[in-house]
């Protein structure tokens, strides 16, 4: 078998094994959808990870090929923006404000806090696939500061010792 | 919805305010709740909720009310806020409503007829609304943004309708020129010379961009302009459009802002529903597209040629300049780009005239300017003051000052392109001059006021850690110059400061300003130079006694109780998630450092400055 075609098989096998049926062919409608559109590649990323919630390699890979565009294109906008994650996050999604007013009002200790207690980095997942921290650039609710989200839901004027209740109701 | 043509804009207001009339549409009274992503985030949307359940359990049909939602009304310290109006009476406003105090005004003041003078929010007499001027903000928290009509009867599309019938391109350029309107993204580039050099540029494509990229930590101003008031920045595109030539516009949006986009969309659709998007507008034969583009989470696109470089598709890298956007922008057709506060502020400019508007403002800065006004201030919330209003007067007489018996420290003007300013620097102007000189920039509009809890070398920190991660990793000064800037303040905030790292702050910071390819590397250092320059003392501190004044660096607080200090009220034993404090009534408390996790809850909960 030449290499080239040893690659693919490698890549379609870890995609199946990542994603339903369902959700790669959301996908390939996407890349049919776009194909040949400029500046599609960001709108397209963004629709696919709404579908499968992360954007792997070989998942890149394949909008790569779907789009005509080089991997290096479609991985390097991938890095560069923060919306986008090649790895998959827990249930709950923890977005922490790190704006200024946010900070100036105690953010920073909520954040560490919630990392020593969950023991998960910002940026990470916990071991039960609960939790997933990130740190946000301003959500723009200064006014209610400290203000952390949890999927949907924005918690206004948020301490350390709110936390336990705030995560409590999450799954 | 049918598309409408020049003269129906006056048909709709007449209408729109036959339908708002309370008399003689039956309607006992009429009840608006406010909701921005602040005021539902504050439980708005119970509000609203619970008001159609109350009136149900009181017998009272909905239908006998003209109940509407708006965007904010700009008072985030006070969400959630409703105002109720009865026939012939002036409207009322009521501040911090949650379901219970609904149903005391519901049964008070729109049952009973008599205002429930406990819960009101007086524009006329609250300290938060005077000095403060409306001109961007103008329709806060009487239109609902969903309805174009509502936009209408508040001579919205008078500007645009005014454009296409009655100026030619040049006039509008002219107009917006004598305006003396500037960029309010931030770097105060006078807005008709940039529309000038557009216009004048050869192409048959142009385009026109809104920036709508708020990235600056601290701001929000944008967010509430089009979460309220959204068709006032496509009227200003629209008009834009007419000036320069354009066909196409783009709205780039940060994705952080969910509500904004959802409510910039429905605009969108409306718009082009009464055909004030797409082809012959408003029957003049001027056509103009707006579509929407939704960023990704990278604060350097709000740099206009990485701004572009988004919008077609790549990672947003800034380049150099020349060739300018109005010559080579989006896809290398002459482009301009404004911001969301700028693009309001035109559609006021055409209506009501160039001389109206530079008859506000100060010297070289005409009209009003949004900030958003947050951190250790009383008063929360957007302001909108005539340009030259004195720094002083934002903080203490509209911010209504510091909270809790504490002392003012800097006010940090400009996001992380800006400074901080000390006390002897409030008597300075909103004056994009002035607050150059004073070491910060006018920048887009945050205004985040920090009391003695603040260290100002951390906050120098927090700012260069911000740049550094947003770097677009283009240029080295920028890239590299950011991460040695950041260590070293790291360093010094963990205590590992050497006497000899000020002078390298310094040298470095004019490095990468001088060097640094786009605005993000040029103003990255501000922060870090203003703080050097009022707070001196503080690095001083930090470095040759190893103390944090504000206690806010944790490497530097011993978490000891000072005797003399403590009030034994037990704040601190009370904050203490671990229970390493104990404290017995009238007893000093006492922190076990054995069981101490350093997580500042204590020194965030006293009040007496007793913990260091």
């Amino acid at each position: 078998m030449p290499a080239s075609e040893q690659t693919a098989v490698k890549v379609e096998k870890s995609l199946s094994e990542a994603f339903n049926p369902e959700q790669l062919n959301a996908a390939d409608t996407v890349l049919v959808q776009n194909r040949g559109r400029p500046g599609a590649l960001i709108p397209v990323l963004k629709e696919i990870q709404d579908v499968t919630g992360y954007i792997p390699l070989a998942l890149q890979e394949r909008i790569a090929a779907g789009l005509n565009l080089s991997l290096s294109e479609v991985y390097g906008v991938v890095t560069f923006y923060s919306f986008f994650r090649q790895e998959p996050i827990g249930r709950n999604l923890i977005k922490v404000c790190l704006g200024t007013a946010c900070y100036v009002r105690g953010n920073k200790d909520l954040v560490e806090n919630l990392s020593r207690d969950l023991d998960c980095k910002v940026g990470g997942t916990t071991e039960d696939r609960r939790f997933s921290i990130e740190g946000v650039r301003c959500l723009g609710c200064c006014g209610i500061a400290p203000v952390i989200t949890v999927g949907e839901d924005v918690h206004r004027e948020v301490r350390a010792k709110d936390m336990p209740a705030i995560l409590e109701q999450y799954e | 919805m049918e598309r409408i043509s020049v003269g129906d804009l006056d048909r709709i207001k007449t209408e729109v305010n036959r339908r708002k009339d309370l008399a003689s549409n039956g309607k006992k009274a009429g009840i608006t709740v406010h909701m921005g992503t602040c005021g539902i985030a504050s439980g708005a949307d119970k509000v609203w909720q619970s008001l159609f359940d109350l009136l149900k359990q009181k017998g009272e049909s909905e239908d006998a009310y003209r109940i509407m939602h708006t965007g904010c009304v700009g008072f985030c310290g006070m969400e959630p806020i409703i105002t109720v109006e009865l026939r012939g009476q002036k409207p009322v406003r009521y501040r911090r409503v949650d379901p219970a105090k609904l149903e005391q005004i519901l049964d008070k003041h729109v049952l009973g007829g008599e205002v429930e003078e406990d819960l009101v929010l007086s524009e006329e007499e609250d300290p938060f609304f005077q000095g403060q001027k409306f001109v961007v903000l103008r329709n806060r928290g009487r239109i609902d943004p969903e309805s174009i009509d509502d936009y209408i009867a508040y001579d919205g599309y008078k500007g645009l309708q005014k454009a296409l019938t009655r100026m030619k391109p040049e006039g509008i350029v002219e107009e917006v020129l004598r305006s003396g309107i500037r960029g309010r993204g931030g770097a105060g580039f006078p807005t008709g010379m940039k529309w000038k050099f557009c216009m004048q540029a050869k192409g048959e494509e142009k385009f026109v961009l809104c920036n709508a990229d708020e990235g600056d930590p601290g701001a929000y101003m944008d967010r509430s302009v089009l979460e309220s008031d959204p068709h006032s920045v496509l009227e200003g595109m629209a008009i834009a459009a007419r000036a320069i030539g354009a066909s196409q516009g783009y709205i780039y949006c940060r994705a952080e802002y969910p509500v904004a986009v959802e409510t910039l969309e429905k605009a969108i659709a409306a718009a082009r529903e009464y055909g004030l998007f797409g082809e012959d507008i408003l029957g003049t034969g001027f056509s103009f597209n707006v579509d929407l583009y939704v960023g990704a989470g990278a604060f350097v696109c709000g740099e206009e040629t990485a701004l572009m470089a988004s919008v077609e598709g790549r990672r947003g890298n800034p380049r150099p300049r020349p060739p300018f956007p109005a010559n080579e922008g989006l896809w290398n057709k002459p482009t301009i780009l404004n911001n969301v506060e700028t693009l309001s502020n035109v559609p006021n400019i055409i209506r009501e005239g160039a001389d109206w508007y530079h008859g506000i403002g100060y010297e070289k800065s005409r009209g009003t300017k949004v900030f958003a006004l947050t951190g250790a201030v009383k008063n929360v919330g957007l302001v909108e003051v005539p340009m030259g209003t004195p720094l002083r007067d934002i903080v203490f007489s509209i911010g209504g000052g510091i909270p809790n018996k504490r002392k003012f420290k800097a006010l940090q003007v400009g996001g992380p392109s800006g400074g901080c300013l000390p006390e002897d620097q409030l008597d300075n102007p909103t004056d994009y001059e002035a607050i150059t000189k004073a070491g910060a920039i006018m920048g887009s509009g945050g205004m985040i006021v920090m009391d003695e809890t603040t260290c100002m070398v951390d906050m120098a920190r927090f700012f260069m850690d911000f740049c550094q991660e947003e770097s677009c990793g283009k240029c080295t000064p920028c890239r590299e110059g950011t991460k040695q800037t950041l260590r070293i303040l790291e360093r010094i905030t963990k205590g590992e400061g050497k006497p000899e790292d000020m002078d390298t702050l310094e040298e470095l910071s004019h490095i990468i300003k001088d060097s640094a390819l786009c605005g993000l590397g040029q103003t990255a250092p501000n922060p870090v130079l203003s703080t050097l320059r009022y707070f001196r003392h503080e690095y001083e501190a930090h470095i040759n006694e190893k103390i944090c004044p504000a206690h806010a660096c944790v490497a530097l607080v011993n978490f000891e109780v000072d005797v003399e200090k403590c009030t034994m009220c037990g704040l601190c034993h009370r904050a203490c998630p671990v229970g390493a404090i104990t404290w017995e009534k009238k007893q000093p408390a006492k922190i076990d450092k054995g069981v101490c996790v350093k997580c500042m809850s204590c020194i965030a909960a006293c009040r007496f400055d007793a913990i260091s």
